[in-house]
């Protein structure tokens, strides 16, 4: 027979050699490689030639060659991040657009918001508020309901915007507190601390919260009000409810009192688009406590 | 003997002749029902709602579903997709074991495929003979319109192969249209190409290269198989000495010059003359090119055509079929004995076989128990531990937990969470006044909860409570359950 056949590789005439190792007596053919192989390889180094010429390749002294397709992964994520801009433009529009409880009307704009909201927070705010918006001392947790400018849509819109306390953006919320240090005297002082204390808690030396309801009214209720409910125009916190923003303990409200607090906050209006306020908006007043 | 006469060698044409028998008809029954099967199941409808696609097999890579006809798996369900290729390895553990390479030789895509490709090649070229011819002659008229009407026809069922893949992917119909009209996406088209050009190249030009050299599973079965593993292999000591004539100083020359395996010779040659003819018939039908009359080799892929091939010959002849025969190799020991062979029951039913097909049905059916007990309604709980807990301003404790409910119902339903713990928590949605949440069809909803605890409470002083967080359906009242912690001030 004489047709082309049996392509096997096999030594069954002896003529093979074999590589001349010998493992545990098992010997190796040294049988050709299939042809095709070989192109198979050739056609990688050519295929890796036309690679390193379209793309970043070789090792220069400072940098590399940079390719003929113009490549770069910086350039591909500032495209992606610019192809993510320019989809979600339509809908950044929308949201800057709507009034402020309609956000929360519309589910899909709500979580969009939402989830924009959540990175322009981790991003921006995170630094003072914490990771999970719990906040720190001096620094409002904007998880509770207590709300020292509001908490409505519109009052934390209005916060993020301006500010607060900030002398950049005149439309900041202001107020100042007296550093009573200068105007009390020391025992003063003492009964006023006594007496917000037992605005939240058990009272103490029943004395002294009489005499420091006297100090309290004197002083303190053009902003904290009878009762020490606080006002949300002036950002006087509630100081009978159980959230303290530097501690309700005696010694930092001596400290507080005596030297009074001065928290600042930036005014992100100058900073951040408006989609990217109302979505951060959005977030915080979906925290758990919103109103 | 292909050449050795340098590091590469060219392949060698392999020229399979047609052959026809009870394995080539097997074979041709299994070649009909893989390719129906392939080909067909895509196009397959199932109502499953009008939320739902109604493709019986659909992979939805950009829905995360995988749909098999009434059965729905999610990704978080992956593990029957682990288990179904445990139970595929098993399977071809066991069947490597009883019956050796019969995947290879039967089922295997790259068989079926090849057996398709030799098929057309056969009914535009001819038969052996007439393709050795066309591939010695040179490159005339008819050799190029016999070679281009056969690529083409190559190129059609390529296409059609690599076409049917994508289909299972997306709703067929659809993407019919859309790929016929140029619209659809681009990653159908390249998918469709590639798999075109390899179903060509693999099935056309490559063929047995893919089993010798590209593909690992020869060199695992090998490991697989034992003494009682059932193969094709020739009966050399009925066989031998081969001969097409019957003069035995003719029959010397024969035997010297075949080279005939170092254990038979040089004793047979003046034995009485063997059953093999040596008319090649069986190396002709050969798809991977080799003799079986050599022995076991790695390349036989067990497709039994041989066989077939050499039962003719044998009856022909007037002597008895199975000259090359599926047996085990303890039959030929037995049989050079003259012994009676082994049963084939008793090389396929034996201890190795029995634990796998043990292994293979525990598996199976445990699968089949998880799908049928798995619930409808399920969800996972991740408590927020950023930070533990909140105080509320009228000193309520406060835990929040996120909660992915899971509705695989092709409605919306509306979920009612509610918790057993101290009596004094309460729960409450992000959202809503109560804790009523509505999930839509077929999808997983993250909600965040609340659970409080009023101030003072014991559960908002200690350190933490154990709860129990229930979900419940509000229309099939099926409910579900997890187990978390609530954490308190830990003042007591
Ligand atoms: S087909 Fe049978 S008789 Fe013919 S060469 Fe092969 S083994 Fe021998
Ligand atoms: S030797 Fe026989 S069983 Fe093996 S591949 Fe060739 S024809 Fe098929």
């Amino acid at each position: 027979m004489t047709g082309p056949k049996d392509t096997g590789p096999k030594d069954l005439e002896g003529d093979v050699p074999t590589t001349g190792h010998s493992w545990d007596g098992i010997e190796e053919y040294d049988n050709p490689m299939p042809r095709w192989w070989l192109y198979t390889f050739y056609a990688c180094i050519v295929w890796a030639i036309g690679y390193s010429i379209a793309y970043p390749a070789w090792p220069l002294i400072s940098g590399a060659t940079s390719g003929l397709l113009g490549y770069s992964t910086r350039g591909q994520v500032a495209d992606e991040m610019a192809s993510a801009e320019a989809a979600n433009a339509e809908i950044n529009a929308q949201l800057a657009a709507v009034d402020l409880p309609g956000i929360l009307e519309t589910p899909e704009l709500q979580q969009y918001a939402f989830s924009k909201g959540a990175a322009v927070f981790r991003t921006n705010c995170s630094q003072c508020h914490g990771s999970g918006a719990a906040g720190a001392k001096g620094f409002p947790n904007l998880l509770d309901d207590d709300w020292l400018w509001g908490g409505t849509m519109e009052d934390i819109h209005a916060t993020v915007t301006h500010g607060i306390r900030n002398t950049t953006d005149p439309e900041a919320r202001y107020s100042e507190m007296p550093a009573f240090g200068d105007l009390l005297s020391r025992s003063e002082i003492a009964e006023a601390a006594n007496y917000v204390q037992s605005l939240s808690g058990p009272a103490n030396d029943p004395t002294l919260v009489a005499a420091g309801q006297t100090v309290f009214e004197e002083n303190c209720t053009a902003c904290h009000m009878d009762g020490g409910i606080g006002s949300r125009e002036l950002g006087a916190p509630n100081l009978s409810d159980a959230v303290w923003l530097y501690g309700g303990d005696y010694d930092t409200l001596v400290a507080t009192i005596t030297n009074s607090r001065f928290g600042v906050m930036p005014d992100w209006g100058s900073r951040l688009t408006e989609a990217d306020i109302r979505a951060v908006t959005t977030y915080v007043h979906q925290l758990g406590g919103g109103e | 003997m292909s050449s050795s006469d340098g590091l590469y060698a060219a392949r060698e044409p392999i020229f399979p002749k047609r052959v026809s028998g009870r394995f080539r008809r097997l074979k041709w029954a299994i070649m009909a029902v893989t390719l129906a099967i392939y080909y067909v199941t895509p196009w397959i409808r199932w109502d499953r709602g009008p939320e739902l696609p109604d493709q019986a097999v659909l992979i939805d890579l950009a829905g995360r579903r995988f749909f098999f006809f009434w059965i729905e798996i999610w990704p978080h369900e992956f593990y029957f997709v682990a288990g179904l290729l445990i139970m595929a390895g098993l399977g071809l553990f066991l069947f490597t074991a009883a019956l050796g390479r019969v995947w290879c030789g039967y089922t295997c895509p790259q068989t079926v495929w090849t057996d398709l490709f030799i098929l057309v090649e056969r009914w535009i070229e001819g038969d052996r003979n007439a393709r050795i011819r066309l591939w010695r002659a040179d490159w005339d008229g008819k050799k190029v319109r016999l070679r281009v009407t056969k690529w083409i026809v190559w190129i059609l069922i390529a296409v059609a192969t690599g076409g049917a893949w994508v289909f299972y992917f997306a709703d067929a119909p659809t993407l019919l249209h859309d790929l016929v009209t140029l619209t659809a996406h681009p990653v159908a088209y390249t998918t469709v190409a590639l798999l075109t050009a390899t179903t060509f190249v693999f099935g056309g030009l490559m063929r047995e290269q893919v089993c010798i050299y590209m593909c690992p599973w020869p060199r695992i079965q090998a490991a697989m198989m034992d003494e009682d593993t059932i193969t094709v292999a020739y009966r050399d000591w009925r066989g031998e000495p081969r001969g097409r004539h019957r003069k035995r100083d003719v029959l010397v020359a024969e035997t010297t010059r075949t080279a005939t395996p170092a254990a038979l010779s040089p004793a047979p040659v003046l034995a009485e003359p063997g059953d093999c003819i040596d008319c090649m018939a069986c190396v002709n039908v050969c798809p991977m090119g080799i003799d079986i009359r050599d022995g076991q080799q790695m390349e036989c892929i067990t497709c039994a055509l041989c066989i077939d091939a050499c039962d003719e010959i044998m009856d022909k002849v007037g002597k008895p079929r199975g000259l090359i025969d599926y047996m085990a190799l303890t039959d030929e020991a037995h049989e050079r004995t003259g012994a009676p062979s082994i049963p084939v029951w008793k090389h396929i039913f034996r201890l190795r076989t029995i634990i796998y097909t043990a292994l293979w049905g525990g598996i199976g059916v445990g699968l089949v128990v998880a799908l049928f007990v798995r619930p409808d309604l399920s969800f996972t709980v991740a408590p927020i531990r950023n930070p533990v807990y909140v105080t509320m301003s009228d000193g309520t404790i406060r835990n929040a937990y996120d909660l992915r409910l899971r509705n695989k119902q092709g409605e919306d339903r509306p979920f009612r969470i509610s918790i057993t713990s101290d009596a004094a928590l309460r729960v409450q949605a992000e959202g809503s006044d109560d804790a009523i949440v509505s999930v839509p069809a077929d999808t997983t909803k993250q909600q965040r909860i609340y659970i409080m605890a009023p101030p003072g409470a014991p559960a908002a002083l200690r350190d933490s409570t154990d709860v129990r967080i229930w979900v419940q359906d509000m229309v099939s009242d099926e409910r579900a359950e997890k187990e978390t912690i609530f954490n308190g001030t830990g003042q007591n």
